[in-house]
């Protein structure tokens, strides 16, 4: 057994490292600080030109041939770093669904694109009516000649206001049971039938509700099969491996330790000898550990040939809820400081605990909440029957 | 990265695998009880030369790795082993890098003779050995009073009917300790033999956890409720999701903290003390979910579920509750220096 990434990973994580010193500066965090997107072009190409945004894709289609373990070392770094990244998650994702089953036109016209930063594509599932239930989707497509038209409503199409795409789950047939009448459109976001709203969230991320009213998608720029939607999600979420993999509770941590080592209680004495803040610090550092395992589990089944699916949701189950608990946890360790808020001069350690307690609360519920993981890992890892 | 036994592991995995399910079947836990211990299992441990392999070739032992050890200390916790397994190899191995000749003599002992050594995880007080693992059916005890371990030969000792039907003993301090090895080194010595039983203890604990999780999925696929097997209702499955997550963590940090002590040497410290205490409480939660979900059966003696219940809360808490293991560990990690 091995529990290391191996040299070629340590290697490309200190590329990754560097690249974060030198480009992840403090006005790319306040702006995303300010504006509440989690993208930033500047950042975005310049991860384009250091071979930085699809480096496990292959070389001929643009990426460095760069195996999973190498990734994942990479998207450590990135991730706990706090590096802009959702609207890189979503565009690959995307473009990986249509590496595998777009036609060679739609590749020809996304991929390359893709992952020369030139284009961003967003997400487009969700609806202020549905949820976790995707395939309920009421959005509806409708045929008209070569083109077809669009009108509904989808939530927290996060980077819309910054996208060209969105990857949309729309209605197609009313007529049979809802998973059989789904249709799957790369619609472009930049004309007059969509509207795009900000929504504000609890972390102070922008996300969007967009509106489509008779909004226009070629046939061209539809994937997969008419009807076919289903499938077409099922291949997405089998190849999707983004959110949250410990780098947040990673970068939380090394606040938290810094802070421990700096302060000192009334009577003087460092707040790191200080059994209950150690044993606090102890649980999140064991914590973290088992969330980067998870994740590299992950990495190591995908080098391997294997796709993982239930160690995929345990590793996304386990880390979100691990977040979502330390940053409660150390709000109460940092005392009434502990409310300060982040952004306020006077917030301990910048704010950063009070930050993640709020901030957590989303990674328990995109990328599939925590029930639908709980689902997973239950009838696919332990085999106990669906419920009647 | 490989996550996977080498081929010669997985042989030392089935052979105690095979070994456990032939000779530890849960009737002779039960028949241990409330000791805790089976001479006889132990005799038969002992022939499988689980003492031997935990020394190294110098010492005239069979060299295994700490993760060769874990991956047995596994078998040992699905199997609820009643035998000083854990308890033994420590000392043995302790013996064995302490040098000089009073650890050599008491090795030998231990090796040869058959007699058994246990540790003490925490010093005396007031000339007291406390809930000594083992302490009930050791002959010897090694234990480390003001940074000097010593080495004593057990005269007058208290079984403790406990929890986890463990072994386990209050010892008092005679005049037949003696000083084992160079003092200098004495604390070093044997803080790492508490990390070597926290880390064969996370392992223990993770095949207690795992074990738990078949008990309770075997019983609410087939148990009915309202109609339906209970294991279909998400109050019930979704503890079970949980608690399966967790012990998979369980098992990549347990294994990767024996891994880390011969191959990670500057985080195997900490690794040894965030794996106890993550093992315990997922051991724990398993465990707890199982017993729960069997209902009032769970309750009842009859059931398995109890005899994993009790140890998972009882075979850490000797060296201490997770929240010192966590304390400890997160010591080593500010002490640090590497980031």
């Amino acid at each position: 057994m091995d529990f290391r990434l191996g040299e070629r990973g340590e290697t490309f994580r200190a590329e990754a490292r560097r690249f974060l010193d030198e480009h992840l500066t403090d006005e790319v965090r306040e702006r995303m600080h300010t504006t509440g997107v989690h993208h930033n072009w500047g950042f975005h190409r310049a991860r384009v030109e250091h071979g930085l945004l699809a480096p496990g894709w292959p070389e001929e289609l643009g990426g460095q041939g760069r195996d999973p373990l190498e990734v994942q070392a990479y998207l450590e770094e990135f991730q706990s770093a706090g590096a802009p990244t959702y609207g890189v998650g979503t565009t690959l994702m995307v473009a990986n669904i249509i590496r595998h089953i777009g036609t060679d036109e739609q590749k020809q016209l996304i991929i390359p694109r893709a992952l020369s930063g030139e284009i961003l594509i967003v997400l487009g599932f969700t609806e202020p009516e549905s949820g976790s239930d995707v395939a309920a989707a009421q959005t509806r497509a409708v045929r008209d000649g070569d083109e077809w038209l669009v009108n509904g409503q989808k939530m927290f199409t996060t980077n819309a206001q910054e996208a060209d795409y969105v990857f949309l789950l729309a209605r197609t047939n009313g007529e049979v049971p809802k998973h059989k009448g789904l249709t799957t459109f790369l619609v472009p976001l930049r004309q007059p039938g969509v509207e795009i709203q900000p929504v504000f969230t609890l972390s102070g991320e922008r996300t969007n509700l967009t509106f489509y009213s008779d909004a226009r998608v070629d046939d061209s720029l539809r994937i997969g099969e008419v009807d076919g939607g289903w499938h077409v999600m099922t291949v997405g979420l089998t190849f999707e491996r983004t959110g949250p993999q410990g780098g947040d509770s990673v970068r939380l941590l090394r606040a938290m330790e810094e802070w421990a080592l700096t302060s000192t209680d009334d009577a003087g004495r460092p707040k790191a000898e200080d059994a209950d803040v150690r044993a606090r610090l102890g649980r999140a550092a064991a914590e973290n550990e088992v969330s980067l395992l998870l994740a590299r589990r992950c990495a190591w089944l995908q080098n391997s040939g294997a796709l993982p699916g239930v160690e995929g949701s345990m590793a996304k189950l386990f880390a979100s809820e691990a977040l979502t608990r330390q940053s409660a946890d150390f709000v109460d360790m940092l005392g009434p400081d502990g409310v300060r808020g982040d952004g306020d001069p006077t917030a301990v350690a910048g704010g950063i605990a009070e930050y993640y307690f709020r901030f957590a609360m989303g990674t328990i519920t995109y990328g599939g909440t925590s029930e639908i993981q709980r689902n997973i890992i239950a009838q696919r890892g332990l085999g106990l029957p669906r419920p009647a | 990265m490989d996550l996977n036994p080498s081929e010669e592991q997985q042989q030392l995995i089935d052979t105690f695998a095979a070994f456990y399910g032939k000779e530890c079947p849960i009737e002779r836990v039960r028949d241990a009880e409330p000791s805790g211990h089976d001479a006889d299992l132990w005799a038969r441990l002992r022939q499988m030369g689980v003492l031997d392999m935990a020394v190294d070739h110098a010492s005239g032992g069979w060299g295994a790795s700490l993760l060769d050890l874990a991956l047995v200390a596994e078998q040992h916790g699905r199997h609820l082993g009643p035998a000083p397994l854990v308890e033994g190899q420590v000392a043995v191995r302790l013996l064995a890098t302490a040098g000089g000749q009073v650890a050599a003599d008491a090795l030998s002992r231990s090796l040869a003779d058959g007699r058994l050594t246990t540790v003490a995880l925490h010093p005396p007080k007031s000339g007291v050995l406390a809930l000594v693992p083992a302490g009930g059916v050791a002959d010897e005890v090694i234990f480390c009073d003001g940074g000097r371990l010593l080495c004593m030969e057990i005269a007058d000792r208290h079984p403790i009917s406990n929890l986890g039907s463990m072994p386990v003993a209050d010892l008092t301090v005679n005049s037949s300790a003696i000083e084992l090895g160079p003092r200098e080194e004495a604390q070093a010595l044997f803080e790492r033999a508490r990390d070597e039983w926290m880390v064969l203890m996370a392992n223990a604990l993770l095949g207690i956890g795992a074990r738990s999780i078949e008990l309770g999925v075997e019983y609410v696929k087939e148990r009915r409720a309202f109609g339906a097997p209970i294991g279909s209702f998400q109050a019930v499955a979704h503890g079970l999701a949980d608690a399966a997550t967790a012990v998979d963590g369980s098992r990549l940090i347990a294994r990767e903290a024996a891994w880390a002590a011969e191959e990670e040497a500057a985080r195997a410290a900490e690794l040894a003390c965030f794996s106890c205490g993550f093992c315990s409480e997922a051991a724990r939660d398993a465990s707890y979910r199982s017993l729960h979900y069997h209902g009032g059966y769970g309750f009842m003696l009859e059931f398995d579920t109890q005899l994993y219940y009790r140890r998972a809360k009882a075979w850490p808490a000797v060296f201490g509750e997770p929240s010192q293991m966590f304390a400890r560990g997160a010591a080593h990690r500010l002490n640090r220096t590497d980031g």
